[in-house]
C-alpha cells in the first residue's frame, strides 16, 4: 500500500481536553456526552442554578463524569437565567475539581455571550454546540472564526436559512456546505467540525414524523462517507420525547435508536450517561416495537409503540427494574415489600399466590395486607415514609383488594362489613378546596377503612342522606375558605336535629381547634373532633371506633374543648384595639401631589393571551407544593434534608414528569384576565372611576384596629390609592387566573381509574400552576401593562420572596378578608365571561385552582393582617355595605374580635387615642 | 527573515539561548544601579525587577545576551519575562510595561546583529511573553473555589499590549514561556492572533509549558498531551518544555510532547534542581552529557537552558548537539523509508 493512499484513509482524530486528553478516533468508540449539566434538560439541574446551590450542581457533574460521560455538556439558556454570569461560575467552579474537569466541555448554547463566556474559562479544548448557518453565511463563519481563534472544535446544527433540516436530502445538503465554508473560509480542519444532523421526537402521531429517525440514520452514514473527517453527533433525548415519564420505554427507544445510528457512524451523542440500557438486555416486544417507529417499518409502528407503552408506565428505569432481589423472597414478604415500596407490577400474581396459600381470600387482606400496610403506617409514623409513598402504598393495596373482591363476593358467607369503618366525607358547600380532604381519604382507605367520598360543593342534606343510606360510622366536613366555617356549624345543627349518632370530624385550612370548640361542638351532642392535619386521622378515626377506647377519647376530647372554651373566655388577648375613629387617624398617609402615582402604560381591561405551561411553571413556588404532601420544609433545602429529601426528590421528580406530560398533552387549559383602572380612595373604600370619574365600582376594605407600635400605622388597602381629596387620580389593578377547568376532568379520571396519587398530584399542580399564573401575570402588570417596573429582573427565588414592589391581596385573605368583595372584582374583570371561573354562592371560585385578586402600586404597599375588628368597624362596615348586622356576622364572623351574641357592654374596651 | 531558520531545523538542532534571571543575578546589580538615573526617585524599591534593566542597564543586558550568542545560540530570548502590566504592577511600573518590551528586543536585536555579522550566521530575537503572576484558572482562595485574581478578556489585552511592544522592538518570533496555567497561554494566543489580524504580520510562535512536579502536569493540572490539544489552534512554530525541572526529570515529559506533536518540539531545562541555597550545581558537562542522549535519539528540535544555565552550559550542549539530526526530519525520513 502506497503511503499517499494510507495517508488518504487515514482519518486524523478529533482531539479534545480537559485535564486529560480526549482523542476520538475510529478506535475510540461511541463517545458518552453528558447530559445532565443542562437547564434545558434537566429541571433539576435548573432548579440547582437558579436557587445558586452550585455545589450540588457539581455533584451531578462529577456523578456524569462517574457514569462514564467523556464530555460533559453545558448548558445554561433559560429565560429566567443570567446564563452568561451562570456559564461562567460553572465553568470556574469545575476548574477546580480535578475529577470533573479531567473531561474536555461541550458549551451548549444557542446564544453568542454564553458562548463565549464559556470559552473564555476553560484551559482545555472544548466544543462549542452549536452554530449553524441559520442566520446566513455572514454569520456562521464570524462566529466560526472566533470560536476557532479560542481553539475550540464546534458542533454545527444541520440548519440554515430555510429552516431545521428534516430531511436526510436536506441535512445533507447543509453539512457540505457547512464544511465547505468552514474548511476554505474559516481555516478549519474537518476533524474539528461535528454535524448534528438533528435527532426528533419520534411517535408524535404525526404522519410527517415517522422518518425523522431514519433520516437523521442515512443523513450520518451519508455525512461519513461523503465528508471525511467529519464527526457526527446528536442530542438523544429528543428522540424518545413523545414518552416523557415513562422511563422503560425512553430508554428502549435510546437504546435501539444509538444501535442504529452508530452502525451508521455516529461518533457521539449527547445523553444520560448513566442511563444507557443494553440493546441485548431490551424486552424482545418493547425492543422491535422500538425498531419499528425508528427505522419507520410499518405505518402502524406508533401505535403499537404507545400502546405496548402503557404497559411499561409507571415502572422506574431500567435500574430499578433489575433490583428484582426481593422476587425471591417468600410472598407475604414480596407483599410487603410492594407495598412499602409502592411497586405495582406483580400485584395479581403475588396476591393470587397468597390467596391460595389461605383458606379464604378475607385472609389475605386481614393477614400479610393489612401486615404490610401495618408497616407502611409505622414508617409513616415514624417519619421514615412519606405521604407520596404511603399513596403509593395505598394503589397497590387497592389493586390487591380488587383483586381479592371476586373471590370474597364468591364466599359470600356472610353480608357483613368487612373494613373497619365507613367514613364519608365532602368538602362543604360553597367551597370547592379537596386536596387535603382527598389525602385523608387515601389515608383511611390505606387503613382500611371504607370512604365514601361525596367530591366538592355538597349540600348538607346530601352530605347526612348518604351518610343514613350507606349506614356509615362516620362523618368528615373539609373547607379551605372561611365562609366554610358557618356551612359547617349549619351540618352540625342539621345532625342533630336530624338525631345522627356519628362523630364529626372537621379539617382545612381555615379550621381549628378553637373554632370547633366554640362554635361547631355546641351544636351537635355527638362528638366534635378538629383534624390538624391528614396525619391525623387514622389515630383519631380508630380511637373514635374502638370499642376500648372510645369512651376516654370522648372524654378527652370534651376536656379539651371545655378547656379552649375556657381559655378564650378569660381571653387577654394582649392586644389593645383602638376605636376606628383612631384607627382611621393613624392610617398610612402620603402626599400624592409630592409623588404622583406612575400612570399605567395600558388600562382598561387587559385580556391575557393564556401562557404556556412551559412559561408557568418556571414561576411555581415548590414549598407550598411539598407542604400539601405533608413533607414540611422549605425548597429547596428539603431536598438535601436526610430524612425527608429523598421523599421530596422524588415527588418532585414525579412532579416534574406529570408537568412534562401537562404540557404536551394540553391537560390543562389556563385562563386569566386583568385590567387595571382609574381610582380613589374615599375613607376605607376605593372607588373606581368611569372616563369621567362617575363612580363604576366600589371596593369596601377593612382596616387594622389593634395597636401598632408608635410610628407604625393602622393600615387598610385603600390606604395605598390617592384619596379623593388630593385631587389626584391614582389607579387600581385587578386579576383573575385559573388552571382551567380542564384540570378537574383530569383528576377525575386518576381517581375513577383508582390512582389517588396522580389524582392529588394533578390538583396539586393545578393550585400551583394557578399560583404560578398569577405570579407571572403581576410581573407582566409591572413590567408592562402598568410598567412601573419595566427594568425589574428577578429570578423566581426574588418572586417568590415578594422583593418586587406592589402587591396583589387577595380577597379571603388577611389583607381583605372579607369573600363577598369577590362579586365586585367579578364585576370588574368580567371575570366569567373572560375565563369561565365563576363563583360559588359562598364565593369560593370555581374551578378551584384559581387565583383573584387586587393590584397595588404604590411603593411602600405592604401585605399584612387586618387581624379582629370591633363593633364599631362591623356597624360601619354594614353601613358602607348596605348589609344589616346579621350579614354582617355572617361574613366577618370569623373574624371579630367581639362577641356579637353577647351585650356591645361586654366587648373588650377600645382605646381612644388624641387625634 | 525567518526561512533560513527552517531551512535550519530541517538539518540540524537549532538552539536556543540559557537562563536569563540567574545570569542578572550574578551581576550582583544594587538597588541605585538598577534604578539608574531615571527611576531614582521611584517610591517602590526596584532590585529584582530585572526587565526594568532594558532601560536603565541596557548595555549590561546587551553583554549577556551577546555572550549566549558567542556560544552558540540562533535564538536570543528578549529580557521581558516579567514585561507586563500584571508583574510590573508589583513595582508601581505599569505604565513602562511596553517600552520594557519595545527596549527588551531592541537590545536583543542589536546583540544578535552584531553576531550575525561577527560570524556570517544568521540570529533571530525571540521576543519573550511570560506567565505574569495571576492565574485565570485557579483561585487564588483555597475557600473559595470560584475566585479569580484576573479572567480572559484582562488577559489578553495585558498580553496584547506586551506583544505589541515586542513587535514594536522588531523581534522575529515570539515565545509564550513558562505557561503553568493554560487559559493564561490562550489568551496569549487570543491577543496575538488579534494583533496578527490587524498588523498583518504573525511572527512565528513558540509556545513553552512549565511541567511542575513529578506529577506530570502543570500547575493547572493538565498533562502534557492535554495542554498540547488545548494549544494547537495556534499552530504553533514549535512547542515545548521549560523550567522547573532539569533535563533528567524532565526527559519522559519531553518523550510525551514529541509523541503527539506535528511541530517541532523544543527544551529548556534548568540545570538541574536547585540545592538547599537556591543554586543549580549542575556542570555544563553533566547538562550536556544529558542532553547528548537526547539528540542521539531525536527526541528534540530546539534546545536551550532555562535557571542556572550559563553561556558555558550552552556552548557544551551546543557541541554535543552538533551533526545531530532533529526530530521532525528524522520522523520524516522514518516516513519516507516505510514507504
Amino acid at each position: 500500500m502506497s503511503s499517499e493512499r494510507q495517508k488518504q484513509q487515514r482519518i486524523p482524530p478529533l482531539r479534545l481536553s480537559g485535564l486529560e486528553p480526549l482523542t476520538v478516533d475510529e478506535t475510540t468508540g461511541f463517545v458518552n456526552i453528558g447530559e445532565r449539566t443542562n437547564v434545558t434538560g434537566s429541571a433539576r439541574f435548573r432548579k440547582l442554578i437558579e436557587n445558586d446551590d452550585y455545589e450540588t450542581a457539581l455533584e451531578v457533574a462529577r456523578q456524569q463524569v462517574e457514569n462514564g460521560a467523556q464530555v460533559i455538556d453545558v448548558n445554561m439558556d433559560h429565560g429566567l437565567l443570567d446564563g452568561v454570569e451562570a456559564m461562567r461560575k460553572f465553568l470556574e467552579l469545575i476548574a477546580s475539581e480535578p475529577d470533573i474537569s479531567r473531561v474536555p466541555v461541550m458549551i451548549d448554547s444557542s446564544r453568542w455571550e454564553i458562548i463565549e463566556t464559556g470559552l473564555q474559562c476553560v484551559q482545555g479544548r472544548a466544543v462549542v454546540n452549536s452554530i449553524s448557518l441559520k442566520e446566513g453565511e455572514e454569520d456562521f463563519l464570524d462566529k466560526a472564526r472566533r470560536i476557532k481563534r479560542y481553539g475550540a472544535a464546534v458542533v454545527v446544527m444541520a440548519f440554515d436559512e430555510q429552516g431545521q433540516a428534516e430531511t436526510r436530502e436536506h441535512k445533507v445538503e447543509i453539512s457540505r456546505r457547512a464544511v465547505k465554508l468552514l474548511t476554505e473560509k474559516a481555516g478549519y480542519k474537518p476533524e474539528d467540525i461535528v454535524i448534528d444532523p438533528n435527532i426528533f421526537a419520534l411517535a408524535t402521531g404525526i404522519d410527517e414524523h415517522n422518518d425523522y429517525g431514519v433520516a437523521f440514520i442515512e443523513a450520518v452514514r451519508d455525512i461519513k462517507e461523503q465528508l471525511p473527517g467529519v464527526r457526527t453527533s446528536g442530542g438523544l433525548s429528543n428522540v424518545s420525547f413523545s414518552f416523557r415519564g415513562n422511563e422503560p420505554v425512553r430508554e428502549a427507544m435510546h437504546s435501539v435508536f444509538l444501535y442504529h445510528a452508530i452502525k451508521a457512524g455516529l461518533d457521539m451523542a449527547i445523553v444520560n450517561a448513566g442511563q444507557l440500557a443494553v440493546y441485548d438486555d431490551l424486552d424482545p416486544t418493547l425492543r422491535e416495537l422500538c425498531e419499528d417507529v425508528i427505522l419507520n417499518r410499518r405505518p402502524d409502528a406508533t401505535d403499537r409503540l404507545l400502546e405496548e407503552a402503557e404497559k411499561w408506565r409507571g415502572q422506574g428505569g431500567i435500574q430499578r427494574e433489575q433490583d428484582t432481589a426481593w422476587r425471591d423472597a417468600p410472598v407475604e414478604k414480596r407483599l410487603e415489600h410492594a407495598l412499602v415500596h409502592g411497586i405495582i407490577d406483580y400485584v395479581d400474581e403475588d396476591t393470587e399466590e397468597a390467596r391460595q396459600r389461605h383458606d379464604h381470600p378475607l385472609e389475605v387482606i386481614e393477614g400479610p395486607l393489612m401486615d404490610g400496610m401495618g408497616v407502611v403506617g409505622d414508617l409513616f409514623g415514624d417519619g421514615k415514609m412519606f405521604l407520596p409513598q404511603v399513596v403509593k402504598s395505598a394503589r397497590v393495596m387497592k389493586k390487591a383488594v380488587a383483586y381479592l373482591l371476586p373471590y370474597i363476593e364468591a364466599e359470600k358467607k356472610e353480608g357483613e362489613d368487612q373494613t373497619k369503618g365507613k367514613v364519608v366525607m365532602a368538602t362543604v358547600k360553597g367551597d370547592v378546596h379537596d386536596i387535603g380532604k382527598n389525602i385523608v381519604g387515601v389515608i383511611l382507605q390505606c387503613n382500611n377503612y371504607e370512604v365514601i367520598d361525596l367530591g366538592v360543593m355538597v349540600p348538607p342534606d346530601k352530605i347526612l342522606d348518604t351518610a343514613e343510606k350507606e349506614n356509615a360510622d362516620i362523618i368528615g366536613l373539609s373547607g379551605l375558605i372561611t365562609p366554610s366555617l358557618d356551612e359547617m356549624v349549619r351540618v352540625a345543627q342539621d345532625m342533630q336535629r336530624r338525631e345522627f349518632k356519628l362523630p364529626l370530624l372537621i379539617g382545612g385550612a381555615t379550621t381549628s381547634p378553637t373554632h370547633t370548640a366554640l362554635k361547631i361542638d355546641p351544636e351537635y351532642e355527638q362528638p366534635v373532633v378538629h383534624v390538624k392535619d391528614a396525619s391525623r386521622a387514622v389515630g383519631v378515626v380508630s380511637k373514635l371506633l374502638s370499642d376500648t377506647r372510645h369512651d376516654d377519647y370522648i372524654e378527652e376530647i370534651r376536656q379539651e374543648h371545655d378547656r379552649l372554651r375556657e381559655r378564650r373566655k378569660n381571653r387577654k388577648t394582649g392586644r389593645t384595639y383602638l376605636d376606628l375613629e383612631s384607627a382611621r387617624a393613624n392610617r398610612f398617609q402620603w402626599d400624592p401631589k409630592a409623588n404622583p402615582p406612575d400612570t399605567p402604560k395600558e388600562t382598561g381591561l387587559l385580556p391575557v393571551e393564556t401562557p404556556m405551561v412551559a412559561t408557568l411553571r418556571e414561576y411555581i413556588d415548590w414549598t407550598p407544593f411539598l407542604h400539601t404532601w405533608q413533607i414540611k420544609g422549605s425548597y429547596p433545602k428539603v431536598l438535601d434534608d436526610p430524612d425527608k429529601g429523598e421523599a421530596a426528590r422524588n415527588l418532585l421528580d414525579d412532579a416534574a414528569n406529570m408537568l412534562d406530560r401537562i404540557q404536551e398533552e394540553e391537560w390543562f387549559n389556563p385562563k386569566g384576565i386583568c385590567g387595571i383602572f382609574p381610582a380613589v380612595a374615599e375613607g376605607d373604600d376605593v372607588v373606581v372611576l368611569d372616563e369621567n370619574g362617575a363612580e363604576r365600582f366600589r371596593y369596601h376594605f377593612l382596616r387594622q384596629q389593634f395597636e401598632r407600635p408608635t410610628g407604625k400605622p393602622n393600615y387598610a388597602l385603600s390606604d395605598f390609592i390617592a384619596p379623593r381629596e388630593s385631587g389626584v387620580t391614582d389607579w387600581i389593578g385587578g386579576f383573575a387566573v385559573t388552571a382551567g377547568e380542564k384540570s378537574l376532568e383530569r383528576s377525575k379520571a386518576f381517581q375513577d381509574d383508582g390512582d389517588d396519587y396522580n389524582a392529588i398530584m394533578v390538583e396539586a399542580l393545578a393550585d400551583r400552576l394557578a399560583e404560578a399564573f398569577a405570579e407571572y401575570l403581576h410581573q407582566r402588570v409591572r413590567r408592562e401593562y402598568w410598567g412601573y417596573a419595566a427594568d425589574e429582573s428577578l429570578d423566581n427565588l426574588a418572586l417568590i420572596k415578594e422583593k418586587y414592589r406592589g402587591v396583589r391581596p387577595a380577597p379571603g385573605y388577611p389583607a381583605c378578608p372579607e369573600h363577598t368583595e369577590k362579586a365586585t372584582l367579578w364585576d370588574m374583570l368580567q371575570v366569567e365571561e373572560q375565563t369561565g371561573m365563576k363563583l360559588t354562592e359562598n364565593f369560593a371560585m370555581y374551578p378551584g385552582a384559581s387565583v383573584s385578586g387586587f393590584y397595588f402600586a404604590h411603593p411602600d404597599s405592604t401585605y399584612f393582617g387586618v387581624g379582629a375588628i370591633q363593633r364599631d368597624q362591623l356597624e360601619d362596615y354594614c353601613r358602607r355595605k348596605g348589609w344589616d348586622l346579621k350579614q354582617g356576622e355572617r361574613w366577618l364572623g370569623a373574624h371579630l374580635g367581639f362577641d356579637p351574641a353577647e351585650k356591645a357592654s361586654s366587648d373588650p374596651e377600645l382605646k381612644k387615642t388624641g387625634s | 527573515m525567518t526561512e533560513a531558520l527552517y531551512k535550519a531545523l530541517s538539518e540540524r538542532i537549532v538552539q536556543l539561548d540559557g537562563g536569563m534571571g540567574t545570569q542578572i543575578q550574578t551581576l550582583g546589580l544594587s538597588e541605585d544601579q538598577f534604578r539608574g538615573e531615571r527611576f531614582k526617585d521611584h517610591e517602590d524599591e526596584l532590585q529584582g525587577n530585572n526587565d526594568l534593566l532594558n532601560l536603565t542597564q541596557p548595555d549590561r543586558i546587551e553583554q549577556l545576551h551577546l555572550q549566549y550568542l558567542r556560544a552558540g545560540a540562533d535564538l536570543v530570548e528578549s529580557n521581558t519575562f516579567n514585561s507586563n502590566r500584571v508583574s510590573q504592577a508589583d513595582y508601581n511600573l505599569e505604565e513602562i510595561t511596553k517600552e520594557l518590551n519595545v527596549e527588551g528586543a531592541r537590545i536583543a536585536r542589536r546583540a544578535a546583529e552584531k553576531v550575525a555579522e561577527e560570524t556570517g550566521q544568521p540570529r533571530y530575537v525571540v521576543g519573550v511573553l511570560g506567565p505574569t503572576t495571576k492565574t485565570a484558572s485557579i483561585s487564588p482562595d483555597v475557600n473559595d473555589p470560584g475566585k479569580r485574581a484576573i479572567r480572559f478578556p484582562e488577559l489578553v489585552e495585558i498580553y496584547r499590549e506586551a506583544a505589541e511592544g515586542l513587535m514594536d522592538g522588531g523581534v522575529d518570533l515570539v515565545m509564550i514561556e513558562t505557561i503553568f496555567d493554560t487559559l493564561n497561554c490562550k489568551a496569549a494566543i487570543y491577543a496575538l492572533d488579534e494583533l496578527a489580524e490587524e498588523r498583518g504580520e504573525r511572527p512565528p510562535l513558540m509556545i513553552s509549558a512549565t511541567i511542575t512536579d513529578a506529577s506530570g502536569r502543570t500547575l493547572s493540572g493538565q498533562t502534557v498531551e492535554a495542554f498540547w490539544y488545548s494549544v494547537q489552534h495556534a499552530r504553533p512554530f514549535s512547542v515545548g518544555l521549560n523550567c522547573a525541572l532539569g533535563a533528567e526529570d524532565l526527559r519522559q515529559y519531553v518523550v510525551e510532547l514529541g509523541e503527539v506533536a506535528d511541530c517541532p518540539v523544543s527544551a529548556h531545562p534548568n540545570a538541574g534542581l536547585p540545592n538547599e541555597l537556591g543554586e543549580y550545581d549542575q556542570s555544563p558537562e553533566q547538562m550536556a552529557g544529558l542532553i547528548a542522549e537526547w539528540a542521539d535519539k531525536g527526541l528534540i528540535d530546539i534546545i536551550g537552558g532555562c535557571c542556572g544555565t550559563t553561556p558555558e552550559h550552552m556552548a557544551a550542549i551546543r557541541k554535543v548537539c552538533e551533526g545531530k539530526a532533529p526530530r521532525l526530519a528524522r520522523l520524516e525520513q522514518t516516513a519516507r523509508e516505510a514507504s
